[in-house]
Parts: structure tokens; C-alpha cells; sequence
């Protein structure tokens, strides 16, 4: 199963080192991870998405929750989160019809078109991480000449626990 | 309040903040070495009381300070400079994370402008050492070090105890603060306190009650809680047989009636046996380490689990289990007595289970083939316990020694056997006894040796030497790796490689005594007698040289991989 991780964390140096290396040593996989400053300053929020079957999902909020770094750690429910990550596409353009037929497709996906030019155009496109690998299989028609992804930020809905 | 503080506040250098931090948590001696990178806080031993006790290599001040702990259950302190200092200590931190024992190990850094710098002697320890601690810090200004060193104890003992690493650069120890040593502070993410849990107790008394083949497993968690009365009282009102993990050996007294001593790989016989026949165990403060239960899914087949543990991440890490109670297990064990109590509950022992239970231990206590010689495993350490008072402490190395006490030495005070059971560690017992040895002055300290594990650190004997530290070092010789050799002689057809030690390369005796120790030899079992008795009433560190058979293998023996079983017996 996929699952969603929010770890509060202290917002010090070699904190994402720490929980990184749980991972590795403790042999779970991420499979995508993103760090920012909470509105406190003392606090960072990890956001980490990881697989695996329920007892390892929850080996990996157990341990986690025991490093001392960790203040708080929740496993969410994708169907009460709001869960987005960012991405930016380079896409290939070989001609005229291309460009429209990109334009179209980045608009379909709520995406933005950026820095079009005579062979490439960048989209950039904020959804679930489903979304963004629809997005990118339809772009492959053209060419992808690059792809940055962020990784998921996610909370909680009010009211859901 | 800040008149408070600024009374409590002092002006001094980060080495003299860390000696006095160190002597307000009751710190009276430390395990080390010094170096370029740790000389200002050496320098400091010269004005406050600490003693210092010299070492010949980092590994064994850390092993000190975790036989220290074990004993004292106070966290034992090593210090150890930069560089390659800080990597020595590194395996008896691991050790110590492995076994749950509580230490702080102070390391000094190059100086903060030159870390990262490739510097001399200067080594990432912080990031080297971050999976096999419990916490590390590095006070990176002289006033943080006071916080530090109580935070660090504070992480050190308690909850799941663990080595702390304390990383100081050598400015940090020299550059002068005003520094305030704070009695109360805030850890946000660690909780190591559980409220009991009344709930599950009940559930799990319930289960017991049930079951129609109830076991207790006690593991290592008993050992570190004390909770020997608790555990006894329980057993004795349940009469409920009681099977230990090799951590938790001596946690219940073994020539007890219900006691039926270590399962595992080199588990007794009958402790094996009864414990894959049982229905229900009520597992205390264990993890289930597979040493201890073979392969995970064969162990929990068709049986309940009741899991006793302080620490969450332990709950169904490595079994499934019915009942899990969070908390100091003996806060638990407490709390089960006492409902047990209030119910009136107090079991005989006129049920089939515990006369099957008494049978196989009966058959197995009569019927296990022993090594045929004089010198035999088995009779040599039976002749220890017969002479060694029960207060005394054991520690072991690693190796065939160490599995035969496991089986053949009766623990029969509760909390008196010590050994590198998790991350089995050759060359632990010695210094861990010394550590040991200072932590109880009073009682009689023995090593259980084998040649190959005790020739990592036989240089202690220098520290048990000069430092006054009598201690016993029990060397089972068979001039082998032995265990190594078992293992070749079992699964690779006999191909002896890389495990001969020579015939007295080094003699155990001269070596003792180039040291100034004293060094008996014993080949009969009146050489033996004589030697321990020696040995006993010396005031001299003392090493007991016994050859023994290089063929002899630990049986019964649980091949990794396999379940309990598919236990070998002796043929």
C-alpha cells in the first residue's frame, strides 16, 4: 500500500539526515520526501511518501515516532488529506502542432505553461502524484526532455484524525 | 527567576562545565584514553574528583563503561579523543545500542572552523555513530555543554536504555561561558514514560488464565527493570514455567522448579521443547531476536503472544501478537500481580501441563549427552558455579564459551549474568567485567573466556593491573575459534579455515604475568579447583588458563534459519 507520512520534526541541522537513514537502515523504501518550515520556526514538517504492507507502515511510524527528533508523527488517510506536489516538465516541441496540442494538454491538467520556445515548453503542474504520472505519459507522444517533482506536501483535513 | 538564574550562573571553560555537569550526575570514575582533541578535558581530572581509569584501547573503555552500566544501572562514561579514538569506541557503543545498556560516551572533535576540513585526526563520529546510538549530541558553543551532558544521561537511562554520545570540538572545551546547569529542561519527541496499562493487563491475565500451555518468555527487559520479585511472584502465583532469552538468563533464578533456562539457537533442551509446545507465552520485555525463536513465522504458529515491552516500536516488530502491554515492565508485572491478587488467584501445580513440563525437564536434565571428557564443557562450568559465591557476576566473551555457560552455568541470583548477546561482540567480557568490577567492588567479578575472544582485549590487563581492578578471567582454551570451527565442521565438510590459534600463541599464563597478573594453568579438574579457589581469594587480577577439546561442539544447537523445532541433539 502507499502511504502518506507528516513527521514534525525539530527544525535543526542533520535532523532529515536522521530520518533518512531510519529508512535505509531499517530497510524501507521512500519514495518521495519533502521538508519545510512549519509557521513555528522550531519545527520543520517532513512530508514522506513510502510502501509497504500495513505491519511495515506501521513499523515505520513506530520507529520513527521513537527518534527523539521527531515530535509528532502521523500516518494520513489519503481520503481526508489534501495531498499535492509540484512538477515541472521540459516537453519536446517538433513542430507548430505540437505546441497547441501541449498548450491543451497542460490546460487540461490545470497546468501552467512557461518558457516557450521554438523546440521546448515548460509546464508546470501542481496535483496528486497519480495526476502528474497521467500528465507525463500523455507527454511522452512528445518527448519529455526533463521532469522535476517536489514530492508530496500533505495535511490533514479539519475534523478528519 | 532571573535572579535564580543569573545565582546558578558561573564562568568557566566547556572541559571544566562537562566534569562539573558529570560530577552533579554522580559520575566517579571514566573509562579512556587521551588524545590531541580531548586533552583540555583530561586536564581538568587534575581538579575535580573523577578518577580517571586508563585503557589500552577505546573499544574496551566503551565495553567498561557498558559493563558499568549494566551493573550500576547508572549510564557508565568512556572518553576517547578525535579521529581514530572516536572509531574505536564505536563498536562498544554498538554493543551497548544492541544490548540496551545505558552509557554516555564523551568523544572530543577538531575544532569547529575545522570540521569538515578532512583535519587532522578529525572523523564525521556524529554521522558515523548516528544509527547505533540513542541520541548524539555536539555542543557546537562551550554553554551548551552543561545541557548536554543532562539531557544525555537523562536519554541514557531511561525508557529503553542506550549510549549517548556527547561530540565536543576541542574550542568548545577550552572557550570560556557563562554556564547555567539546568535541574529541569524539555525533550518534545521523547516520551519514555507509558501510564500503565490496566486494560491490556487484564486482557492479558485473562489470556493466561485460558491457555492450556501457558509459558513465560523473560528477555533482557527483566534484567534492565529489576522486576526478578515480580516476575517470581507471577510465575509462583500462575505456576506458569518460565523459559528466558539468552539476554534475559538469570532473570529468574535457574535452579528455581519453574525455571527451564534460555531458548534459541543454543537454548537447553527442554526449554526449546516446552516452548514450541506451548499455546501462550506472556513474552517480557523481549524482541523476539531470532537467535532467541528461529524463524519468525514457524515460532508464532498456533501461538498467542502476549508482548510486555517499554518500547512501542518493539510491538509486533518481529511476531504478531494478541496482547501487547506498553510500559516499564516491571510497572506491568507489578500491576498483574496485584489484580491477580485482589482476584485471589493462585494456582497448583497438579495440572498435566506443568507434570509434562516437569517430565521433560526431568528427561533432559538426566538424558542431555555430555562431552565425555574430564575437561568437559559442562563439568568445568559446573565446578564454577560450585565454588563461585551466588552474589558474584558474570560476564562472557563471544564464542562456544559463551553459549556453553548459557547452558550449563545456573544463574542463581537474579541480574548476576552479563553478556554481548545482540551484537555479539568478541572481546566484551574482559572490560566489561572490569567496568563491572568498579560499578560492585564487593562481589567477586568472573569473565568467561574463551582464547579467540579474549585475545581482543586482553590488553585490560594492564587497566585490572594498575588500576587495582581484580578481576577473573575464566579462559575456556581450545586454541580455536570455536564456534567458527563448529559451524565449519557442521556445514562446510570439515574445511578448517582461518580458525587455528596456536598451541599457546600467546601462554595465558606467561602473557598474565608479564602484566603482573597472576596466571594459574588447570588441566584436571583438581588443577581446577585449586585455581578457582586461588583465583577466589586473591586480590590480583588473575587469568585461569583451561585447555579443552578443540572437537567439542555446543549442542543442542538450532541451525539459523530453522525453527526451535528442528533442535540437534547430541548424538
Amino acid at each position: 500500500m502507499w502511504a502518506i507520512l507528516s513527521i514534525l520534526v525539530e527544525n535543526k541541522p542533520g535532523i532529515l539526515f536522521k530520518v533518512t537513514h531510519l529508512f535505509r537502515s531499517r530497510n524501507f523504501n521512500i519514495d518521495s520526501i519533502s521538508v519545510g518550515v512549519t509557521e513555528n520556526p522550531e519545527y520543520s514538517r517532513m512530508t514522506i511518501t513510502t510502501y509497504g504492507d500495513e505491519k511495515q507502515v506501521t513499523q515505520i511510524v513506530k520507529q520513527l515516532d521513537k527518534m527523539i527528533d521527531t515530535v509528532e508523527v502521523k500516518q494520513l488517510d489519503e481520503h481526508k488529506t489534501v495531498y499535492r506536489e509540484l512538477s515541472i516538465f521540459k516537453i519536446k516541441v517538433s513542430n507548430a502542432n505540437d505546441s497547441m496540442e501541449i498548450n491543451k494538454l497542460a490546460n487540461a491538467y490545470g497546468g501552467k505553461v512557461h518558457d516557450v520556445k521554438k523546440d521546448s515548453i515548460m509546464v508546470e503542474l501542481t496535483a496528486t502524484p497519480d495526476q502528474i504520472t497521467a500528465f507525463e505519459e500523455l507527454a511522452l507522444q512528445f518527448g519529455i526532455i526533463d521532469v522535476a517533482r517536489t514530492g508530496v506536501a500533505a495535511l490533514q483535513r479539519s475534523g478528519a484524525s | 527567576m532571573a535572579t535564580d538564574l543569573e545565582n546558578k550562573m558561573e564562568t568557566m571553560s566547556g572541559a571544566k562545565a562537562l566534569m562539573k555537569a558529570l560530577e552533579k550526575e554522580g559520575v566517579k570514575e571514566v573509562f579512556g584514553l587521551p588524545g590531541g582533541a580531548n586533552l583540555p578535558m583530561y586536564d581538568e581530572f587534575a581538579r575535580c574528583d573523577i578518577r580517571h581509569i586508563l585503557t589500552r584501547h577505546e573499544q574496551s573503555a566503551a565495553h567498561m563503561a557498558d559493563g558499568f552500566g549494566r551493573v550500576s544501572r547508572k549510564p557508565g562514561v568512556c572518553f576517547a579523543t578525535s579521529g581514530p579514538g572516536a572509531t574505536n569506541i564505536l563498536t562498544g557503543i554498538a554493543t551497548a545500542q544492541a544490548d540496551s545498556a545505558p552509557m554516555v560516551a564523551v568523544t572530543g572533535q577538531v575544532p569547529v572552523a575545522m570540521i569538515g576540513r578532512d583535519a587532522f585526526q578529525e572523523s564525521d563520529i556524529i554521522g558515523m555513530a548516528n544509527p547505533v546510538v540513542k541520541y548524539a549530541f555536539q555542543p557546537r558553543d562551550a554553554k551548551e555543554v552543561p545541557e548536554a551532558v543532562r539531557k544525555g544521561f537523562f536519554i541514557a537511562e531511561t525508557g529503553r536504555p542506550g549510549p549517548v554520545l556527547i561530540d565536543i570540538p576541542k574550542d568548545v572545551q577550552t572557550n570560556q561561558a557563562e554556564m547555567v546547569f539546568p535541574d529541569e529542561f524539555k525533550i518534545r519527541g521523547y516520551h519514555p514514560w507509558a501510564d500503565p496499562d490496566m486494560v491490556n493487563v487484564e486482557k492479558a491475565i485473562t489470556m493466561l488464565l485460558g491457555a492450556e500451555k501457558p509459558v513465560i518468555l523473560a528477555g533482557g527487559g527483566t534484567i534492565i527493570s529489576s522486576a526478578f520479585a515480580e516476575l517470581q511472584t507471577l510465575a509462583e502465583l500462575l505456576m506458569i514455567p518460565v523459559v528466558t532469552t539468552f539476554k534475559g538468563k538469570g532473570s529468574f533464578p535457574e535452579n528455581h522448579p519453574l525455571s527451564l533456562g534460555p531458548i534459541g539457537m543454543h537454548g537447553h533442551a527442554e526449554a526449546n521443547k516446552i516452548m514450541t509446545e506451548a499455546d501462550c507465552v506472556l513474552a517480557i520485555g523481549t524482541r523476539f531476536s531470532d537467535r532467541s525463536v528461529g524463524t519468525f513465522e514457524e515460532f508464532e504458529k498456533r501461538l498467542k503472544i502476549i508482548h510486555m515491552d517499554v518500547d512501542p516500536a518493539e510491538i509486533g516488530k518481529n511476531q504478531t501478537t494478541s496482547v501487547a502491554v506498553v510500559g516499564d515492565v516491571r510497572a506491568s508485572l507489578r500491576i498483574m500481580v496485584k489484580m491477580l491478587m485482589q482476584k485471589a488467584i493462585k494456582q497448583t501445580d497438579e495440572n498435566k501441563w506443568l507434570q509434562h513440563v516437569k517430565e521433560t525437564k526431568e528427561y533432559w536434565r538426566e538424558n542431555l549427552k555430555l562431552h565425555p571428557g574430564e575437561m568437559g564443557a559442562a563439568k568445568i562450568l559446573r565446578k564454577l558455579r560450585e565454588l563461585l559465591p551466588h552474589q558474584s557476576i558474570i560476564t562472557t566473551e563471544v564464542g562456544q564459551h559463551q553459549m556453553w555457560a548459557s547452558l550449563f552455568f545456573d544463574v542463581i541470583q537474579p541480574g548476576t549474568f552479563f553478556s554481548s548477546t545482540g551484537l555479539g561482540t568478541m572481546g566484551w567480557g574482559f572490560p566489561a567485567a572490569i567496568g563491572a568490577k568498579v560499578a560492585k567492588p564487593d562481589v567477586h567479578v568472573v569473565d568467561i573466556a574463551g582464547d579467540g575472544s579474549f585475545a581482543m582485549t586482553e590488553n585490560s590487563l594492564a587497566t585490572a593491573v594498575l588500576e587495582d581492578i581484580p578481576v577473573i578471567v575464566f579462559v575456556m582454551n581450545n586454541f580455536t575459534l570455536g564456534m567458527v570451527a563448529q559451524w565449519q565442521r557442521t556445514f562446510y565438510e570439515r574445511r578448517m579455515i582461518g580458525v587455528d590459534q596456536g598451541k599457546y600463541c600467546p601462554d595465558y599464563v606467561k602473557l598474565a604475568e608479564s602484566y603482573g597478573a597472576q596466571g594459574l594453568r588447570a588441566q584436571s579438574m583438581d588443577e581446577l579447583d585449586k585455581a578457582i579457589k586461588t583465583a577466589l581469594s586473591s586480590n590480583v587480577a588473575t587469568v585461569i588458563d583451561i585447555p579443552i577439546d578443540p572437537e567439542e561442539d555446543v549442542l543442542p544447537f538450532v541451525a539459523p534459519g530453522t525453527s526451535l523445532k528442528d533442535m540437534v541433539l547430541p548424538s
